[in-house]
């Protein structure tokens, strides 16, 4: 294909009509899914990739963000970039977790290897700037062997023995008063700085637990949990401890269109029909029930349905289900329109995260240059 | 709440409707609490338990007092006498009294590799020195003990003492530990014994009725066979078939006439069908009794005829043996008291009326498989009849050796005591050894079975239930009948319709539904008086003559099949009846039931027939109140309460034939007499684990209920303490999101096997065809469906005849397969083995011989170690040093691997939906819905069209509900009851759901949305036993059979794959005869022989020995096998020639 089609048209529209970037949402089926804005789809619209049109056209808006989750919308963006991110978010972005347990002592009913996958699960926090821009991957020497610095490796360490408490009463049956350290929680499990460690991950930065109550084990005595905890950075796409997202996903835009009135305790039955706050009631005005052709004549006072906000319509579709909204209610979605909605396991924070999957996604889209380049002069030659 | 925790409590609250206490009750919803409440009186496998107990109080009391004398025939005032008999609590084989604690339990019998098994006493009088000597407590036996039986240690222990025992709670108890093996007697299946079974052969035009009589002493099988128009009676003892007539003159002399109306009554028809029978006996010249008899007494078999017959019988006559034969054997179960055969002679009578009548009606032919003409066997009736035997045998031995010793010492000064205890160990050895092997052999009654114990299998919680509740049938697996695999109407609650194996045990092998109850033996004797005291209009059938017996309108009353007494209202009799044992005067198990077609009554108090608690109804109004429900709930009545109070009562099968059951309380009319307690317990105990299975095709119940028992999950509380062969558990078991009443009553939700899927309904990446699942990766990292197999290796210290015995050798750390060892010689606990890694460093000594006077012995030891022999390593769990009852050292070690789901592993619903994994995906490349949720499983909906598996689809939807509201009383998915799916619509739709549960989801990899909208929600997926570790399999070259030099066979060989016979069709028809020759000679077992040309013969190294020459030796190629058939077939002196030709011959 020739690159410069769109040079040579680019007198022709960039804007995209808004009806065919809604996707349709019918009774049994979802049409209109895939996105027609590429080049040389249709004769008289330009649709070739630009920057400035699309710094004109993206935004982003937020709607939530704490600590633990974020919502925020991309529009103006394709779905395959908007998937991209999510993917990253999912697979990608490096995060610190246990990689290697150390049994030195589980006399304990949960076997080593269950143990030890249990512990790989909790989510950890700390430093952010060490464990981010400080801490390295994991590195080997030649023969496969691990190579272990204070930058790639954070050891931690649980030692727990289950005692009688003699101070519990006769006749007590709950075994956390009988016993101490009955149950064994990610609390217990002790951050112990290496190197430079001490610089990066001390007092409010210190390697905790993101919730210091996960359980880990329950013990009754005599039984002693002692262990070696070695953290290593890695990735979701190599086990899913390493997915810095509990879940990241993003949902389209929905779009409610009500092409025929809908009044009185249809107007109310529809209403349920939506999640609360989708649709409110309003009276129809006079003015309304006096224009002919509006289908509002005669109506005045009685409640109509407005869409307040389609944002919080789940797609449920509940309204093609009743015979009286047949044809008086279209459903769509927003195809350029992403809310997105990405949960942190708690080693981020949610909204850090998709800086980081933009990051990432820089660093890969480099690399990709630097691999088309090579390509080129390696052709050349 | 009670501190009690059996596992009822939950279910004695209504919660079903989301009610509570103060709720009202509604009888019609909640009269399901029946149910725990019988569970809690009888358990899942009381049928086992009360059938053991039976045995242990009763009937081994009744056997000893049926033998209790032995008189020596060299000492005739010499006696022992056994005055009684006791079984134990379990104890230590290896009895000690310096011992702290002989009591044993099961727990402790499994790991040391003992029988769990307790002492059998008995006080014995005998003679000594002319003075009667009685020694109580003498040890006698041992008989091993079943668990949860009242002679079981764990007899009402409660849990706590349960797990100070190391015993799981919920373990249904109910099989015997024998050799630390689990092994559980089977419910056997069988026609009944004692009544008249009615048959016609259509192919030889006759027709039969016979009856198999059994009593303690002997079985045989009597018939009486209408052939040609002729009847004769046919039994095994007689040469050739007796006519009836002969055999009723000779069974108390009766006149023609009195035959005549005793056989047909006043009924024509009857009369000139039997009439013929008549001339036959006239044929031969009989007429009177003696001339009957003298004619039977000829036809006699010769020969042994029952055990007591040793030495030389004078030869009797005919007479004689004819009576001894009418009086003894045939029809053996008719008491004959005083030589009075009048009983027999009505009984005869009786069985050919009855052939009488099936002539001129066919419909009268009796049905075999109609479950009430079947009695179940249990373990107590099996180990009564080889207790009987054993014991017979060993009396026989007794008095043998009594009169041994006494030939040899006169004096008097003989003490028997010690020869009692000794002569016991055969009684021990003998049980056993029949459990052990499950071979029954009972040789008074020329019983000859094998199979009827099997090995507990612990696969999984329902697999051991499973089996407990299974019954499995005398019918040959071979035979192509349809009629005994067939599902019988009557089996109707009785036993499970889903639950039976496919293939050639289908049909044959059945399992107990959920509320079935076996009856035990009840003694005939009080039911027989009350029969006569209840109503007035009962006489007895002594008092009539045939004519009488046989007027239209009177009804012959018999009990177990036996006529006694006659009446001309039976219905107001039978109602009577059943009123006096709705009162409790009566056993709750005996039955009565009025058969209008043959005019009769029968009552029946034998063993091992199959009932069923009904509510009663009365004038069209159920007797459960809710008054009664609420005592119930408070814990204030117990079923058996309701059983004396006449709310609820036991039918069987036969009487079952007699009522009216309502299956809903809205179903109840004016004529109904008794209504359901719950529907669905018409399923047993592992289809009761199905959800919806009402919505389910019927052949996918079945094979869930074949599949649930290989599901991995926990087996028990105490798995982790015991050392199975073989044991899978599941690390993260999961409670189902739906599940059934059934579920709660067997505590399967304590003891789950499977995990809570979100399944999603798609087609995805291709890799799912013909049902395999795509699963995804991050759920597997997060522990779905990962399992853990454990192994049992073990290696017993063997000691030798010369005193040496094994031993374990240390471990001085110079050989790399001793890796794993500690320095004691046994692999480390936690430590990982690998593939021909040593486990335990036993030595045997070289020699074992013993050595004659000071010939010394070498002290050498050689290795004889256990190692590791399999692909993938392991861990060592757990590490066990005891003793057996012999008193030799046993070294158990448990392995552990820990496995996560990978490609191939087996998955299954509980729908009979089996699949295996086809592709692990990772979490971003998977579909997810609006609010991030991205699916455990993706299952291809083509699975569901042709499989019919509604109630997948229901139980997804449910569950998916149930978890929104987090509402538990949604997640059921009972059979036969109504649920409230327009409620879960509901509230789907209300968290935002489609009301039929499916969403809009996004493509994972390319971001866009999906065409169409997905079901999806959570499915409860069991993890099969069958996993790729275990098959994976191939060879390039590898070890060969040194008879045949084939390719050994087998995984566990590391066999080659075989290219069988059709294959090497395929080959042959393709014309690809040099892949044929290469796959069948040069990659199995080629060799290269030399052929002597002259002779035919093969030589060796290029010289033919026969012919003294090398000239004509030529070498070929030939499959060992054949070389070896050559060389055999010479041997046996078959002279085999090979003649050589050239492949491509030279041009001439």
């Amino acid at each position: 294909m020739a690159p410069s089609s769109g040079r040579r048209l680019a007198s022709r529209t960039k804007e995209e009509p808004e009806e065919r970037k809604i996707v349709g949402i019918n009774k049994e089926t979802v049409t209109n899914t895939v996105s027609t804005d590429y080049p040389d789809n249709f004769i008289d619209e330009d649709h070739a990739w630009d920057v400035d049109y699309f710094r004109s056209k993206f935004r982003v808006e937020w709607h939530e963000n704490n600590e633990h989750e974020a919502q925020f919308s991309l529009i103006g963006l394709d779905a395959s970039i908007a998937n991209a991110f999510r993917r990253i978010l999912i697979a990608e972005i490096p995060t610190l977790a246990i990689e290697k347990v150390f049994m030195n002592n589980n006399t304990s009913v949960i076997q080593d290897e269950v143990l030890a996958h249990r512990l790989g699960l909790i989510p950890f926090t700390g430093g952010k700037k060490g464990i981010r821009d400080w801490m390295t991957y994991l590195s080997k020497d030649a023969d496969g062997q691990d190579l272990c610095f204070d930058h790639n490796t954070v050891q931690l360490s649980l030692s727990v023995e289950c005692t009688k408490n003699k101070d519990a009463k006769p006749d007590e049956t709950d075994p956390t008063k009988l016993y101490h350290n009955a149950h064994v929680y990610a609390r217990d499990i002790v951050f112990q700085p290496l190197g430079d460690q001490e610089k990066w991950f001390s007092g409010d930065d210190i390697i905790r637990p993101v919730n210091p109550d996960i359980l880990i084990a329950k013990l009754r005595p005599p039984q002693v949990l002692d262990m070696d905890l070695h953290m290593h950075k890695g990735i979701g796409a190599d086990h899913a401890k390493f997915s810095p997202v509990c879940t990241a996903s993003y949902r389209l835009l929905p779009t409610i269109t009500i092409t025929k009135p809908i009044l009185g305790d249809d107007a109310k039955k529809f209403q349920e029909c939506f999640m609360p706050g989708t649709i409110k009631l309003e009276k129809v005005t006079r003015q309304e029930a006096r224009q002919a052709g509006s289908g509002y004549e005669g109506h005045e006072g009685e409640n109509k349905a407005v869409v307040a906000n389609a944002m919080y319509d789940t797609v449920s579709r509940e309204v093609l289900r009743h015979d009286e909204f047949q044809g008086k209610v279209k459903l769509g979605r927003k195809r350029d329109h992403f809310i997105f909605s990405i949960e942190s396991s708690g080693q981020w924070d949610s909204d850090e995260l998709f800086l980081e999957s933009v990051k990432v996604m820089k660093q890969k889209v480099g690399k990709l240059r630097q691999l088309a380049v090579t390509m080129v002069t390696e052709n050349s030659i | 709440m009670s501190l009690l925790d059996d596992g009822f409590e939950a279910l004695l609250e209504p919660f079903y409707n989301g009610k509570k206490l103060t709720d009202p009750i509604s009888t019609k919803e909640d009269k399901f609490q029946l149910l725990p409440a019988f569970l809690k009186v009888k358990g899942l496998v009381k049928q086992h338990i009360d059938s053991y107990n039976f045995f242990v109080d009763h009937e081994i009391k009744e056997i000893l007092k049926a033998n209790r004398m032995i008189r020596s025939d060299a000492n005739p005032s010499f006696f022992v006498e056994f005055l009684d008999i006791r079984v134990e609590k379990p104890d230590r084989a290896d009895f000690s009294e310096f011992r702290v604690a002989n009591e044993v339990t099961p727990h402790e019998c499994r790991l040391r590799d003992m029988t769990y098994s307790a002492k059998i006493v008995v006080d014995v009088a005998y003679l000594r020195e002319k003075v009667r000597v009685v020694r109580r407590n003498v040890e006698l036996c041992r008989i091993p003990v079943m668990l949860r039986s009242n002679k079981c240690r764990l007899y009402g222990a409660t849990n706590a003492q349960m797990e100070l025992m190391n015993e799981c709670p919920l373990d249904p108890g109910g099989y015997f530990i024998v050799g630390g093996t689990e092994k559980v007697i089977l419910v056997q299946e069988q026609l009944s014994k004692n009544r008249v079974i009615v048959e016609a052969d259509e192919k030889n035009n006759t027709i039969q009725a016979s009856v198999t009589s059994s009593t303690h002493e002997r079985k045989s099988k009597t018939y009486v066979l209408l052939k040609k128009d002729r009847i004769n009676l046919v039994h095994n003892v007689l040469i050739e078939g007796i006519p009836i007539v002969i055999v009723l003159k000779a069974l108390g002399g009766l006149s023609d006439l009195e035959i005549m109306q005793l056989v047909a009554g006043s009924d024509g028809r009857f009369q000139d069908d039997f009439v013929v029978n008549f001339e036959e006996a006239c044929k031969v010249g009989v007429f009177t009794q003696h001339q009957a008899l003298d004619y039977i007494g000829a036809r006699v078999k010769m020969g042994g005829r029952g055990p007591s017959t040793k030495g030389p019988t004078p030869r009797r006559s005919n007479v004689e043996e004819a009576l001894d034969a009418l009086a003894n054997i045939v029809i053996a179960h008719i008491p004959v008291e005083g030589l009075d055969l009048g009983p027999k002679a009505t009984y005869v009578a009786l069985m050919t009326r009855r052939v009488l009548m099936a002539h001129y009606n066919p419909k009268l032919v009796d049905d075999r498989d109609f479950v009430g003409n079947k009695r179940l066997e249990l373990a107590g009736q099996l180990l009564s009849l080889l207790f009987e035997d054993l014991f017979k045998k060993y009396m026989n031995d007794l008095k043998f050796t009594f009169d041994n010793t006494l030939k040899r010492n006169h004096r008097g000064l003989y003490d028997p005591l010690q020869q009692i205890s000794a002569a016991g160990r055969h009684i021990t050895d003998g049980m056993n050894r029949a459990i052990q092997t499950g071979n029954w052999s009972v040789k008074r009654f020329r019983m000859e079975r094998a199979g009827i114990t099997h090995v507990l299998s612990r696969l999984s919680y329902i697999a051991a239930l499973g089996m407990m509740t299974r019954i499995s049938s005398q019918f040959e697996k071979t035979r192509k009948v349809s009629g005994p695999r067939a599902l019988q109407p009557s089996q109707w609650g009785m036993l499970c319709t889903s639950d039976t194996p496919e293939g050639e045990a289908c049909g044959l092998v059945k399992n107990l539904a959920l509320m079935t109850h076996i009856t035990t033996n009840i003694d005939e004797e009080p039911v027989k008086r009350w029969v006569f005291t209840l109503d007035s209009g009962v006489e007895p059938l002594r008092c009539f003559s045939g004519a009488e017996m046989h007027q239209p309108g009177t009804y012959i009353i018999h009990i177990n099949g036996t006529p006694f007494a006659l009446t001309r209202f039976p219905k107001r009799f039978a109602a009577k009846f059943r009123t006096m044992r709705r009162r409790g005067w009566i056993s709750p198990f005996v039955s009565i039931n009025v058969n209008t077609h043959l005019a009769a009554v029968h009552i029946a108090t034998d063993e091992g027939r199959i009932c069923r608690p009904y509510i009663i109804v009365k004038n069209g109004k159920a007797k459960i109140k809710e008054s009664h429900l609420r005592l119930l709930q408070a814990g204030k009545a117990t079923f058996d309460d309701f059983l004396t109070q006449g709310i609820v009562e036991y039918l069987d099968v036969n009487e079952e034939q007699d009522t009216l059951v309502a299956l809903y309380e809205k179903e109840i009319t004016k004529a109904s007499t008794h209504v359901e307690i719950e529907p669905f317990t018409i399923l047993g105990a592992v289809a009761g684990l199905i959800p919806f299975p009402h919505h389910n095709q019927s052949p996918r119940n079945t094979y869930q209920c074949a599949m649930g028992k290989q599901a991995i999950g926990a087996i028990a509380y105490n798995q982790f303490n015991r050392i199975d062969t073989l044991l899978y558990t599941l690390v993260y078991p999961q409670r189902p999101m739906v599940i059934t009443k059934t579920i709660e009553l067997i505590r399967y939700d304590k003891l789950p096997a499977g995990q809570n899927a979100t399944v999603v309904v798609m087609s995805y990446s291709g890799y799912d065809i013909e049902d395999a699942l795509v699963l995804n990766k991050a759920s597997c990292d997060r522990g779905f469906g990962r399992c853990q197999v454990f192994r049992k290796y073990s290696a017993e210290l063997q000691k030798y005849a010369n005193g040496t015995r094994d031993r374990i050798g240390d471990n001085d750390g110079t050989q790399e397969k001793n890796r794993a060892l500690s320095r004691d010689g046994i692999a480390d606990v936690g430590g990982e083995i690998r593939n021909g890694e040593v486990l335990i460093k036993k030595e045997s000594p070289v020699d074992t011989t013993p050595g004659i006077g000071n010939d010394r012995r070498s002290d050498e030891y050689r290795e004889a170690p256990l190692s590791y022999r399999l692909h993938d390593p392991a861990y060592i769990d757990k590490v066990m040093v005891t003793q057996t009852a012999r008193e030799t050292q046993l070294v158990k070690i448990q392995t552990r691997q820990t496995r996560r789901p990978e490609l191939g592993d087996k998955f299954s619903s509980r729908h009979g939906q089996k699949g295996v994994v086809g592709i692990i995906v990772d979490q971003e490349d998977l579909p997810f819905s609006d609010k991030g949720l991205v699916p455990d499983i993706i299952m291809n909906p083509h699975g569901f069209p042709s499989r019919m598996t509604v109630g997948k689809l229901l139980e997804c939807l449910t569950g998916k509900a149930s978890i929104i509201e987090g509402r538990r009383d949604y997640g059921f998915g009972d059979a036969f009851r109504s649920h409230p799916l327009e409620e879960m619509s509901k509230s789907l739709v209300d968290a935002g759901f489609s009301w039929e549960g499916k969403d809009y989801f996004t493509s994972g990899i390319t971001g866009e949305p999906l065409q169409a909208y997905i079901f999806n929600g959570p499915i409860y997926y069991q993890r099969l036993k069958h996993m790729v570790q275990d098959k994976m399999h191939s060879r390039a070259r590898g070890p060969r059979a040194t008879l045949t030099r084939q390719p050994t066979e087998g995984r566990s060989r590391e066999g080659g794959l075989r290219l069988g016979e059709m294959e090497r069709d395929c080959l042959i028809a393709y014309g690809a005869s040099q892949l044929l020759l290469e796959r069948l000679m040069t990659s199995s077992d080629a060799t290269n022989v030399d052929i002597c040309q002259k002779c035919g013969l093969m030589g060796y190294k290029g010289y033919c020995s026969s012919c003294r020459t090398s000239r004509e030796v030529a070498k070929m190629t030939m499959p060992y096998a054949a070389k070896l058939l050559v060389q055999e077939l010479i041997s046996m002196n078959v002279g085999v020639r090979l003649q050589l030709e050239d492949e491509f011959p030279h041009p001439r």
